[in-house]
């Protein structure tokens, strides 16, 4: 009889093909089924173009890469690969929050709370309790003071208050916050994905947005927040505490949040809103044919900023494999090349109109080798503080069913997200 | 700690081994671990005794390192008598950790696991629904057969818990046991049907998870618990979303007719719909058509469409899928939009969604053409990203589009990541073969491309303008003769073989350059690969059968290399090209056609999408992603031609009665949608106000029917439609209550409470529905978590004011009666 069940065994497995970590959730499953994973990355050229999904000739392994780990999970059956994709996302999202990173030694460090949150999570393969709210009053974050407190009074993480049995009446909200300070603050980040082509006309480019919120309210509270512009909201994708129906008939946020902090939404600006571009990049990058140089000049300058400082600039650039060195003079900032991954690191700062920043000088080539085809791509980060490009704005929060007045905030950032220049 | 990281070795070792064979059950036997512990007395001593010791932190510690054993894979199974011990500790974590213990090695160690069985047994029992969750969880969890009659009881008794939390652990270990004694297949069915009929959506994905894991035939099942499931979907945990839609899915396909057949092609219609998909529309359109679609099935499609916007993208695929699958073709297009929004996600994510969408957009172009360029290719994207948006680029691709994704192919041809570069060139001759406007301007293109400094490029090139002049040989001779040249310097394989073949296959049209080469070839057979020396002898063959004059001894010379040659297929194809083309007297009478065998007009090449053989498999699934079918792939039934009978969906007598006397389309489907709408927003009061409502049809006949249409017409349009009058109105009033109820309760929860008792309270005076009632008052908070409960009631709060008050009496004899309908 085959054993049904969707995730059957987990393996955590480090850059260097270690395996530091196992969990199963029924019969074992030998370490040595990841040889098979160890293949495909073999075949791969880098870690980034390892297959998610393997098939062995007994199992399928579902994998992810976060944090310069594997997440490998070893499947049986049929099963939609996304479901197991968000999960593992989750499982590494978990720890990030327990432990304030996803590392291998954070987990080693701390393998006995990563074996309880598993054990939570997952039930014979199935998600059990996924939201952090709701782990956390299972399971307790290690703090440092905590596990002083721990190794002198030998009590644990697993708090004593576990038996009252009180499941919180919403799922991903504990029950009985308390906040001395009560506080909501809302940060509105927008992010510009751009191609920009050599003639320095727009490929393509939109802007995603993501309302982040750091809640700290004591009790039940019920927020509503609604905008100035929620039309300019064209595909919205929610946080399960928000009430849909609110949503398509007031356009309102209406919502009992999580305690701390979340991802409320996340959207994209309808896709007929012109797109201002902040930064415009001037380029020269030529390789001259049979020689061993080529010279290499961009200039940054604003372009829409709204008035507001542009910061935070930096442009990476992955210079072709015949690069071997290159010799720069910025005008504003520093910057390195790493001739082994060849990738150019521009740390820009922020633009003065009064002088714009530029990085010009030359190339050096391997002698003998074809000059390279292509001049290499552009990539630009770069931040602007309250300023949400596409110009939503929030009209107001209102809460229910809390009688303390909370302190509220919010604030906006627009940054680059995938903001490409070809050259 | 060097002895154990021996053991550790020795293990893996062993389980290698048993690999092959077994994998899932490559467990170590306990004799041989022993053995190989018995080195390791001292380092495991110390563990046993600080498991014996009376403090529980010396415990603690233990446990915690055994844990760690356990996580880094090393065998710990000697311990057990000693770990078994602390089963029935006080201290919750020593207790947690036994637990993961157990359920690890218990398979193992049978005999010693039983001595725990006991304490499980009590803690099933304990007031605390956590422990009993936690103690149902563990004791499924052992895989030991002489318990199954015990996990059985544990199992029933858990399915009626008052805990939806516990409920759900039954549901999850309903699955366990099946898969350790099928033969209980028959008593669990039970167990689920009882389950199925829950209306916890805490328990509603589990419990569906459990049915498709046991008896995913038992279609039967579902029927009575199709509307509840779909309305419950919103408010279901994400995970239970996506098993619930995919099982709806399968069974959606089994019971209604296809909505097909009428709109096949009517891709204009899409935009149009997904502007404004507001009933009225919907059902002029529909009352043209001699098709009219199930309600049911309308629900499911209306009913799932909100959780597009799910931030789990597998939810959100499963939905699009769904849509896929089941819908009319003219709505399946909202999809498209939220399918590309996933591709903001993570590599893995961005990977399974460009697969699922390179298959539709096969099917259907027109969904995604609007989002063209979000499927642009950066020069950061992985490989495998790049490669696939490339395909749906491909896909895409049209008269209108061309000559801007043309412009763009141009910049992916000169890319630093040349296996990219290829698969674009691959493309622009798929775009070129499809699109007959860009035919010339593509093979131009590619022309130029041949004297790239790549040679991947190059070769690449070569391979695609030979398919491509397959296809229309005629006027090609300039660019037949370029490649001809090409031979002196290209060395990839597979492109001097595609040259030479070209050639062989025109010699008549270029008749000075072909025995030219030929005669270039015949140098260098030697040393050619066995590709390249197949299409040598071809090209000899050819030439000998149209110009022997010039070629005769060339071939002969080519062809006795070849029967010298290593490579037996050579050294046959040489046998077989001689006797066919020399003529002597053994040659029969085959040698009379060699001319129309060789140079028979070949038919061009399809230059089609890798994707094209995925379409049968259901989308998003595993097996779609591997282009295999997975095991327990269950198959997507065809449309039946007959819908079977829909009224076993009906849940009780007294709708069928309303529900099943359509007067027109609008009426049909308007009280579903109402009776529905409603109970999505909660359990108890929902049922009491959809009940009735179709209490008071039955009772007062047509007339109370048609007038609750309209108020139901009102209702559905403040849910369904964006800012209508009366949802505004209504949450005006809602924040007007706000202030009152204050007074006496805090918070939202707390008017949730008060209302709650409220109807509990009546029914307690009206109603001998006992039961009912005093599982509300004991476990009031625990019927209350769904999540958003409290969400919706200050929307529904007035609403269903308004029913109460209106229909006092009624609503208070259906609580009765639905609850004496689940004593």
């Amino acid at each position: 009889m085959v054993e049904k069940k969707m995730i059957h065994s987990l393996f955590l497995i480090n850059c260097s093909g270690d395996i530091f970590l196992e969990k199963h959730w029924k019969s074992v499953v030998s370490q040595s089924v990841c040889d098979y994973f160890f293949e495909a990355q073999e075949k791969a050229a880098d870690v980034e173009n390892v297959p998610p999904v393997i098939s062995t000739p007994h199992h399928y392994l579902i994998s992810i890469y976060r944090d310069k780990l594997f997440f490998v999970s070893v499947i049986q059956t049929e099963v939609p690969p996304l479901f197991v994709i968000e999960f593992l996302h989750r499982v590494a999202d978990t720890f990030q929050d327990y432990f304030g990173e996803c590392s291998e030694a954070a987990i080693k460090d701390n393998v006995v709370i990563v074996y309880e949150l598993l054990e939570e999570m997952l039930d014979n393969g199935f998600p059990l309790a996924t939201e952090s709210n709701i782990l956390k009053e299972l399971i307790k974050p290690p703090t440092i003071l905590r596990s002083v407190v721990n190794s002198i009074t030998g009590s644990s993480n697993v708090g004593d208050t576990l038996p009252t049995g009180q499941l919180s009446n919403i799922p991903w909200r504990r029950a009985g916050v308390k906040y001395t300070n009560n506080e909501a603050y809302f940060d509105v980040i927008e992010e510009i994905d751009a191609i920009i082509d050599k003639s320095g006309s727009t490929v393509f480019a939109e802007i995603q947005g993501v309302i982040d919120a750091c809640i700290k309210l004591s009790g039940m509270p019920d927020l509503s927040l609604s905008f100035m512009n929620p039309r300019l909201l064209d595909d919205v994708s929610f946080h399960p505490c928000i009430r849909f129906k609110r949503w398509e008939s007031e356009r309102v946020l209406s919502f009992i949040p999580p305690d701390g902090n979340f991802r409320l939404i996340s959207y994209r600006v309808s896709s007929q809103n012109l797109v201002a571009i902040p930064v415009y990049v001037k380029h020269s990058i030529s390789f001259k044919e049979n020689s061993s140089c080529g010279r290499f000049d961009i200039t940054i300058g604003p372009k829409q900023n709204m008035g507001k400082t542009i910061e935070g600039i930096t442009v990476t650039v992955h210079m072709p494999k015949v690069v071997l060195n290159m010799s720069l003079t910025p005008a504003q900032g520093s910057y390195t090349f790493d001739p082994v991954t060849k990738v150019l690191t521009w740390d820009v700062g922020k633009i003065t109109p009064q002088k714009l920043p530029s990085l010009k000088g030359l190339v050096n080539l391997q002698s003998g080798a074809p000059k390279p085809e292509e001049n290499p791509s552009l990539n630009i980060q770069f931040k602007i503080q309250q300023l949400a490009i596409s110009g939503l704005k929030v009209n107001r929060l209102d809460m229910y069913g809390e009688k303390y007045k909370p302190f509220k905030g919010v604030k906006y950032v627009t940054k680059a997200g995938k903001f490409q220049v070809r050259t | 700690m060097s002895s154990n990281s021996f053991v550790y070795n020795e293990q893996s070792g062993g389980g290698e081994a048993a690999e092959l064979g077994q994998e899932a059950t490559a467990t170590i036997s306990p004799a041989g671990a022993f053995g190989l512990f018995s080195s390791d007395l001292k380092k495991n001593e110390d563990l046993k005794q600080m498991l014996e010791s009376s403090k529980d932190s010396a415990k603690l510690d233990a446990m915690k390192r055994i844990v760690g054993m356990i996580a880094k894979g090393k065998n710990a199974s000697e311990l057990f008598p000693a770990v078994v011990k602390n089963v029935a500790s006080k201290n919750i974590e020593i207790k947690k950790l036994v637990y993961v213990y157990l359920v690890r090695y218990a398979e193992e160690q049978q005999d010693l696991a039983l001595l725990s069985i006991s304490t499980f047994q009590r803690a099933l029992k304990d007031p605390n629904q956590l422990i009993r969750a936690s103690a149902l969880r563990v004791l499924s969890s052992i895989r030991v057969p002489i318990i199954v009659p015990i996990m059985m009881l544990a199992i029933k008794e858990a399915s009626a818990d008052l805990s939806p939390y516990v409920r759900k652990n039954a549901a999850h270990a309903i699955q366990k046991l099946y898969s350790l004694d099928p033969e209980q297949k028959e008593m669990l069915i039970e167990v689920i049907e009882k389950l199925l009929r829950d209306k916890s959506t805490l328990v509603a994905g589990s419990v569906v998870m459990a049915f498709e894991e046991v008896c995913p035939d038992r279609i039967d099942l579902i029927h009575k618990n199709y509307r509840k499931l779909c309305n419950l979907l919103v408010d279901v945990e994400e995970w239970g979303q996506v098993v619930i839609i995919h099982m709806l899915t399968r069974y959606a396909r089994t019971q209604f007719v296809s909505p097909w057949k009428e709109d096949g092609g009517l891709e204009d219609n899409e935009k149009s719909f997904y502007e404004s998909d507001d009933e009225q529309k919907e059902k002029t359109d529909r009352r043209k058509k001699p098709y009219a679609m199930d309600p049911d099935h309308r629900l499911l499609i209306r009913n799932t469409k909100p959780l597009l916007q799910s931030r789990n993208a597998a939810v959100v695929m499963a939905v699009a899928q769904l849509y896929w699958h089941i819908s009319p073709k003219s709505e399946t297009g909202i999809i498209s939009k939220s399918l590309v929004r996933l591709l903001r996600s993570n590599r893995e994510v961005q990977y399974i969604v460009l697969q699922n969408i390179a298959t539709m957009s096969i099917q259907r172009k027109g969904i995604f053409e609007p989002y063209l360029k979000s499927f642009y290719v950066r020069s950061t994207d992985p490989t495998m990203i790049k490669t696939l948006k490339l395909e749906i680029l491909t896909n895409l691709a049209n008269e209108a589009n061309i000559s801007t994704l043309l412009r763009e192919f141009q910049t992916y041809v000169k890319s630093q990541d040349k296996q990219f570069a290829a698969a674009t060139i691959q493309t622009i001759g798929r775009c070129a073969a499809n699109i007959s406007e860009v035919a010339d301007t593509c093979l131009n293109g590619l022309v130029c491309l041949l004297s790239n400094r790549d040679e991947i490029v190059v070769a690449e090139s070569v391979v695609v303008i030979k398919k491509l002049l397959q296809m229309q040989p005629a006027q090609h001779g300039e660019i037949i003769k370029h490649m001809g040249k090409l031979l002196d310097s290209i060395t990839v394989p597979v492109a001097r073989a595609s040259i030479l073949w070209l050639i062989g296959e025109n010699c008549e049209r270029v008749p000075k350059i072909a025995p030219d080469v030929l005669r270039k070839m015949a140098k260098s057979f030697t040393s050619e690969d066995d590709l390249v020396k197949l299409q040598i002898l071809n090209l000899g063959a050819k030439l000998y059968l149209t110009n022997s004059k010039q070629t005769k001894l060339l071939t002969q010379y080519v062809l006795n290399l070849g029967k010298y040659d290593q490579n037996y297929d050579i050294r046959d194809r040489t046998r077989f090209i001689r006797q066919l083309i020399v003529p002597n007297e053994k040659s029969g009478a085959l040698s009379k056609y060699a001319k129309k065998i060789f140079l028979a007009q070949k038919p061009a090449p399809l230059l089609e999408s890798p994707f094209k053989d995925r379409e049968h498999f259901q989308l998003g699934t595993l097996s779609h992603t591997l282009n295999i079918k997975a095991s327990g792939y269950l198959e997507l039934s065809n449309w039946p031609e007959v819908a079977p009978d829909p009224s076993v969906r009906n849940v009780e007598v007294i709708e069928l009665a309303k529900e099943w006397t359509p007067a027109g389309k609008a009426k049909k489907e308007n009280p579903s949608k109402k009776f529905y709408s409603e109970s999505e927003e909660e359990e108890d009061s929902s049922d009491s106000g959809s009940d009735s409502e179709s209490e008071s049809g039955s009772e007062s006949g047509d007339d109370g029917a048609s007038s609750e249409d309209t108020s139901e017409d009102s209702e559905d349009s403040s849910n369904e439609q964006e800012s209508e009058n009366g949802s505004v109105a209504e949450d005006k009033a809602a924040t007007k209550r706000n202030p009152e109820t204050k007074g006496e309760s805090d918070s939202e929860d707390g008017e949730k409470k008060n209302k709650k008792s409220q109807t509990s309270d009546s029914s307690n005076v009206e109603s001998s529905s006992i039961e009912e009632s005093s599982s509300e008052s004991e476990s009031q908070s625990e019927n209350e978590s769904e999540s958003r409960k409290v969400t919706k009631e200050k929307e529904k709060k007035l609403k269903q004011d308004r029913i109460s008050l209106t229909k006092d009496v009624s609503l208070l004899d259906l609580d009765d009666c639905h609850s004496a309908a689940h004593g």
